[in-house]
């Protein structure tokens, strides 16, 4: 390498604190049946260095969010409310100026590494290009990085990987690729929507660390987005959780997993068997399914699952409210019933979907004989 | 069923002794073809899916079976139900051996013997309604009768699996997936079996509504006294429903034990990097665990390696064990070996740790 220096990652803190501010986001898209309001009025910014996870199950618009804010949306969404980068709108920026800004600013990473790689070039070339895009360096500098880059991030060989395809590649391995393409500019926030879903646990584990490693590498703040709370409590200082479009509930992982204050994050929470949990206690699920983006009703999205659901909730939808403390806020009209509660005393251990039917036994007439 | 009055805790604990499992396999094997490309399609080699297995599933029990993608425990429960032929071994049912039956024998046992799918979306006919998807194994099995009695049999079996007998004549797509894995659930209930293989019934199902499923699995398992191999690669899923689990590695058990003791004192390192891997819904404890990381990916299983197939990946073979003892691992196939109280670790230098 002639230039060494110009991948010197820069550590020191430039600019303001606040990367990333997104202001009553709100993104719709036409449909023949109506209007889908997939986000509606989504607020949260991302400090330096910082790990912001964001939760919620499908449909949520937890990654519709994060496509608005890089611009990757189609053209039918109609996107409202402001975006900006370092106090620098980003909402309503042409196509060349969010180019300047992809990578080289916000990366992202995509949850398949099979649809976001290039099946037709190599890995080492998709490496390149991302350096080359930002960066006034020969080809063999950037080859020379995608090398270092790769070797960053825990592919093992990677001189000889540099030139595999990436169907040549395993699961954890192309991630791990799509995470050095991320990191490739040195961005100062990087996405990751969904970067372990379709992986294996200890594979997952292996690109986390990856991840982490690549965060501690370019001192970059992470969007973390996944429906994992496990994932969300190892990898992120604050958490986001998301219901139909909504925020619901914001604070440090430590307010929201151990204090929520938000019968939604309380339910989640219950729902979940723990490989950490003696007990054979039954599961506390939440009945019924989200609601459709389509005509959504008015008053709290979560009324119809919601256990505790009084009158006002169907008229009124809850503003987010200050808790315990002023950054763990909560749309819940009656979060301070919430305070000390656990999911059992709200959910009830059922097993039924739709209206709770009667207690029935099979017909015995219907014993089988061999 | 005899066992039905015995609470499952009790029936679980008992010692394998005492009771009669359903399904007993023993040293199954399964290898798949690989062929050459071209108008000739040699044989160019083997995929070595499941080697030389053996498991016994007991009355109103759960046994989980946990591993990776590609570690062969679909195939072992296909294997079991003889959807796909074994190469070698034998699976008991009743006193016969399944491997050996031909198709017509086998449908009699088919009653007894069903199989819930992961995706809802997939086993589901799109083209038939609910009621007609329920009522097609009594169908088959001449079990529907009159037209009013067998309507009455389906409309029981939505109540039974949680779902509103109302909505027996939509289809698949109108319901959310959950709902669709409860009509899978009903179809393989229709015949009244005595033994479920649940091939990841809850993966493919967002956290609030798997929670669901999982309680109506346990319920009828209570209620109707069902033996459940379950299928999962997740293992926070498997401590909570199962009884006893076996640990698959690149088509062999590698470990098999009681739920607790599983988990507690897990002795072979693979099952200790599965376990450490799991995120943990917990803050506090999550940042302060004890983590064993993997390196690289499962080998291939057409080429597997040379005595424990664990080793290539294995961070005690790579850091903790001397020349000598790597050599014994490279040349010896470890066998599963007890280690008290029905926990069975295949490693030759087994060693229990507490994770969580």
């Amino acid at each position: 390498m002639t230039q060494p220096q110009v991948f010197q990652y820069d550590r020191a803190p430039a600019g303001p604190d606040v990367l990333l501010e997104v202001e009553n986001l709100t993104v719709e898209f036409s449909t023949e049946d109506g209007v889908v309001k997939a986000v509606r009025g989504v607020s949260y910014e991302l400090r330096r260095g910082e790990s912001l996870g964001i939760v919620g199950e499908s449909g949520s618009g937890k990654s519709v969010t994060s496509l608005a804010v890089l611009g990757l949306l189609p053209r039918t969404a109609r996107i409202k409310g402001s975006v900006r980068f370092k106090g620098e709108e980003v909402l309503g920026k042409t196509e060349n100026e969010y180019s300047a800004l992809r990578g080289k600013s916000i990366a992202m990473i995509f949850q398949d590494p099979l649809t976001s790689l290039n099946p037709v070039y190599s890995v080492g070339y998709q490496l390149s290009e991302a350096v080359l895009a930002h960066n006034d360096v020969s080809k063999k500098a950037a080859l020379d990085r995608s090398i270092q880059l790769l070797r960053m991030v825990g592919i093992p060989f990677a001189e000889q990987r540099v030139n595999s395809y990436p169907h040549e590649l395993s699961g954890g391995m192309r991630q791990r690729v799509v995470i050095a393409i991320a990191m490739a500019n040195d961005p100062d926030v990087m996405i990751a929507d969904e970067p372990t879903t379709a992986l294996d646990v200890t594979v997952q584990a292996q690109v986390l660390e990856a991840l982490e490693a690549a965060r501690a590498e370019t001192g970059a703040a992470l969007v973390l987005i996944t429906h994992d709370l496990g994932v969300i409590a190892g990898h992120a200082d604050r958490v986001l959780v998301m219901y139909a479009g909504k925020l619901v509930e914001k604070g440090t992982i430590d307010e929201v997993f151990y204090q929520p204050r938000m019968p939604y994050t309380l339910g989640l929470l219950g729902s979940l068997p723990r490989i950490d949990d003696t007990g054979r206690e039954r599961l506390t699920p939440i009945v019924g399914s989200p609601p459709s983006l389509l005509n959504l009703p008015p008053g709290c999205p979560f009324t119809p699952r919601c256990p505790i659901a009084q009158e006002i909730c169907e008229t009124d939808e809850p503003e987010l409210v200050a808790t315990d403390s002023p950054q763990h806020v909560a749309a819940c009209h009656f979060h301070e019933r919430l305070v000390g509660a656990t999911s059992a005393d709200l959910f009830s251990t059922t097993s039924v979907d739709l209206e709770p039917p009667a207690a029935v036994a099979l017909d015995p007439d219907l014993e089988v004989p061999l | 069923m005899t066992t039905m009055d015995v609470p499952a805790q009790t029936t679980s604990q008992a010692t394998d002794t005492q009771r009669m499992p359903v399904i007993s396999v023993r040293n199954l094997v399964k290898h798949f073809p690989v062929r050459s490309r071209g108008v000739l399609r040699r044989q160019v080699g083997v995929v070595h899916a499941v080697c030389d297995i053996s498991l016994d599933l007991f009355p109103n029990e759960t046994l989980g079976l946990v591993g990776e993608s590609g570690c062969g425990k679909t195939t072992t429960g296909r294997l079991m139900l003889n959807l796909v032929s074994a190469t070698a071994g034998e699976v008991r049912y009743s006193g016969k051996d399944l491997t050996k039956l031909g198709h017509s024998q086998m449908r009699p046992l088919r009653r007894q013997l069903q199989i819930v799918f992961q995706d809802p979306f997939a086993s589901l006919d799109p083209r038939m309604t609910v009621n007609e998807i329920v009522a097609e194994p009594l169908r088959i099995h001449g079990l529907y009768g009159q037209a009013r009695e067998g309507r009455n049999k389906v409309r029981e079996l939505l109540r039974t699996v949680g779902l509103n007998p109302e909505h027996g004549n939509r289809y698949a797509h109108e319901f959310s997936g959950g709902q669709r894995q409860r009509i899978g659930v009903a179809r393989a209930l229709a015949l009244r079996p005595k033994v479920l293989i649940l091939d990841e019934p809850v993966s493919a199902l967002d956290v609030s509504i798997q929670a669901g499923v999982i309680n109506l699995l346990e319920e009828l398992q209570e209620e109707l006294g069902l033996s459940y191999l379950f299928i999962s690669h997740d293992l926070s899923v498997v401590r909570h429903i199962a009884d006893r689990v076996a640990v698959m590695y690149l088509g062999r058990i590698v470990e098999t034990a009681p739920v607790e003791e599983l988990f507690l004192k897990a002795a072979h390192p693979y099952t200790q990097a599965l376990i450490s891997a799991i995120p943990l819904p917990d803050p506090r404890k999550e940042r302060t665990r004890k983590r064993v990381l993997l390196v690289g990916d499962v080998p291939s299983p057409v080429n597997p390696p040379s005595g424990c197939r664990f080793r290539t990946r294995c961070p005690k073979f790579a850091n903790e064990l001397t020349e000598g003892e790597r050599r014994t691992c490279v040349e010896q196939i470890p066998a599963l070996i007890d280690r008290g109280v029905g926990h069975q670790t295949a490693c030759h230098y087994a060693e229990a740790v507490k994770l969580i």
